[in-house]
């Protein structure tokens, strides 16, 4: 199983990182070798078999709904690379 | 550069050599107070971290201040066994306050305004928090030379890496740099590195110890545990961080036992059924590193154990695999948020919302986690899913059942925690695959979610005659972590690895 440039540029669109030339060679290669130890996996038997996408046979958890204090603004923000006084500020995502 | 060591004959020597019931001893008693005791532990960071580099952040301030309320605490003879002992966090636990930075340019800035339920748990407790350890890029690695600042050191040898991604935290407990430590282990975080540098490392059971607070890597996989001197003191730890939490939809609504009581009584192992896992014991070890695991198996026969050998789980060649579908794709959700806008680094000169938020992963994610990032997208894209995703769940189904089918015969399995002792430095940095390889024995635990812990069981020489750890991996059924931890015990006081120190010589 090998990646073809392209399918690198669409993989790293989709998860919004960008790549220079260099990180796409590379990626093409490591990514291909990595995915040719897949290989045995993708040809075992397991029809029937059910997935397992947690380990807990845990019950969907509600907890009540009570009011209580959330996070102090003024810690949260501090964090943020751009905010105003009360609230994170973003580049307009419609730009002309 | 060398190591040399110093073993205890009589008891400890020197305060930061002290294991966290030592201190407890000593501090009940008034002997000692956590003031001396978070100093010499200081004192011992800035003597040797030079060389071992297992920290990103002392909190030196921070660490004297809450020295003096554990003492005002003792002296009012309000000690829990915790109080006044000094502890390391790996870097990827939120501490209100302290810069968390999860060994990321990404959050080279980040601090956080919440602490992470185990944070919380040993505030009240009274330990003292010493600093922020060393990992690997978002716990992704097995060397910590995926962090982005700077590799940490074996303190066995200087040249070899600590291991991974709680490298950090397992070179500071082998250093004398803190008393205990947590780590989180997500593939083998914890016990990989425990191996490699001569201490006691345990990941529970999936959904014993809340994760609230811990910066996600792949949510089905991550638990967060104790690296510690002996498992006297991990099991003290874990008295302080298991149990539910609301917090936490995946913790466990389970009561915790007392963890110490497992230990209670003569340390023996009569009729512990224990079986000894082909798949983690092949043909082609290192025969240094096959006699050190043939003398600990030896050694739980004497102390009355019934060792069956040759017990197979035969799906484990297909975990590797399994585990790098199933972890990079829950990364790839997880790691989304780090969009450049709420916290973290941020690009702001792109030509377009987009073209800033791609520059902000470009530039502030590292190589393995931009691999793990791409790998995981593509096994979850479409067309793909699948094939890899869904293959891999089901894999995952037949790991579970197999241990399951296993623990139906026996109370422990029982098999090496990796392939080789501590590697060198540069070793396997440019290749990927060679690095996953290091984690084949302990990334089978995480896809089952039970626990499992490295015991400390001996050396073997290095090329230049350096002594190198390595470490037996003993493993239980879910949520009993008593056993594990008592078979583990008994063990340990047979021997006298646990009492080995290892001075850290920076020629």
């Amino acid at each position: 199983m090998s990646l073809t440039r392209e399918q690198v540029l669409h993989i790293a669109r989709l998860a919004r990182v960008g790549v220079s030339e260099g990180d796409v060679a590379k990626f093409q290669e490591q990514l291909s070798e990595i995915l040719e130890h897949f290989e045995a996996l993708r040809r075992l038997d397991t029809e029937g078999v059910p997935p397992t996408s947690h380990p807990l046979p845990l019950e969907s958890v509600m907890r009540s709904d009570v009011v209580r204090e959330s996070l102090p603004r003024d810690e949260v923000l501090a964090n943020a690379p751009l905010a105003d006084e009360h609230a994170f500020r973003v580049r307009a995502v419609l730009e002309e | 550069m060398s190591s040399g060591t110093s073993a205890r004959p009589g008891g400890p020597g020197k305060l930061h050599e002290l294991t966290a019931h030592e201190a407890q001893a000593l501090l009940s008693a008034r002997e000692v107070s956590a003031r001396e005791l978070t100093r010499a532990v200081l004192d011992r960071i800035r003597e040797v971290d030079g060389a071992v580099r297992a920290y990103l952040t002392v909190t030196e301030e921070v660490a004297l201040r809450q020295a003096e309320e554990a003492d005002e605490r003792l002296a009012r003879g309000e000690g829990e066994p915790l109080t006044g002992v000094p502890v390391a966090l790996k870097d990827v636990l939120s501490t209100r306050g302290v810069r968390t930075t999860c060994g990321s340019r990404m959050l080279e800035d980040f601090v956080p305004p919440y602490d992470a339920h185990v944070v919380g748990r040993l505030r009240e407790a009274g330990a003292v928090l010493v600093g922020k350890t060393n990992m690997d890029e978002f716990a992704m690695g097995s060397s910590v030379e995926h962090s982005a600042f700077f590799p940490t050191h074996n303190p066995w040898a200087l040249e070899r890496v600590p291991g991974g991604s709680s490298g950090g935290s397992a070179a500071a407990v082998a250093a004398g740099e803190t008393i205990v430590a947590l780590g989180s282990d997500t593939g083998g975080s914890i016990r990989q590195p425990a191996s490699l540098c001569g201490v006691v490392g345990l990941k529970p059971t999936y959904g014993r110890v809340s994760r609230f607070g811990l910066v996600a890597f792949a949510s089905s996989l991550d638990q967060i545990g104790p690296l510690t001197k002996d498992v006297r003191d991990c099991a003290l730890m874990m008295n302080v961080i298991a149990g539910h939490d609301e917090r936490d939809a995946t913790s466990a609504p389970l009561d915790v036992p007392d963890f110490t009581e497992a230990l209670a009584g003569p340390p023996r192992a009569d009729g512990l059924r224990v079986g000894v896992v082909q798949e983690y014991v092949p043909d082609d070890l290192d025969p240094a590193v096959r006699g050190v695991f043939d003398a600990a198996v030896g050694e739980l026969e004497r102390l009355g154990a019934e060792v069956e050998w040759g017990v197979s789980l035969p799906s484990t060649p297909h975990a590797l695999a399994c585990y790098y579908i199933i972890a990079p794709s829950e990364a790839s959700a997880n790691l989304a948020r780090y969009d450049g806008v709420k916290y973290g680094y941020s690009y702001q000169d792109g030509e377009s919302m987009w073209d800033n938020m791609e520059k902000t992963r470009q530039y502030g994610f590292g190589e393995e986690v931009k691999r793990r990032i791409m790998l995981g997208t593509y096994a979850l894209s479409a067309g793909y899913y699948d094939a890899y995703y869904l293959k891999a769940q089901q894999v995952r189904t037949l790991i579970r059942r197999e241990f399951e089918e296993a623990f139906e015969r026996f109370d422990v399995l029982l098999g090496l925690v990796s392939p080789t002792p501590a590697f060198r430095l540069g070793e396997k940095v440019d290749d990927p695959f060679q690095m996953y390889l290091s984690d084949i024995f302990t990334l089978p635990i995480n896809i089952a979610g039970v626990p499992g812990v490295s015991v400390p069981a001996g050396f073997v020489d290095g090329a230049e005659g350096e002594r190198l750890p390595v470490g037996i991996q003993l493993i239980a059924r879910p949520f009993d972590e008593a056993t594990l931890l008592r078979a583990a015990y008994a063990y340990e006081q047979a021997t006298p690895w646990h009492e080995q120190r290892a001075e850290v010589q920076d020629d």
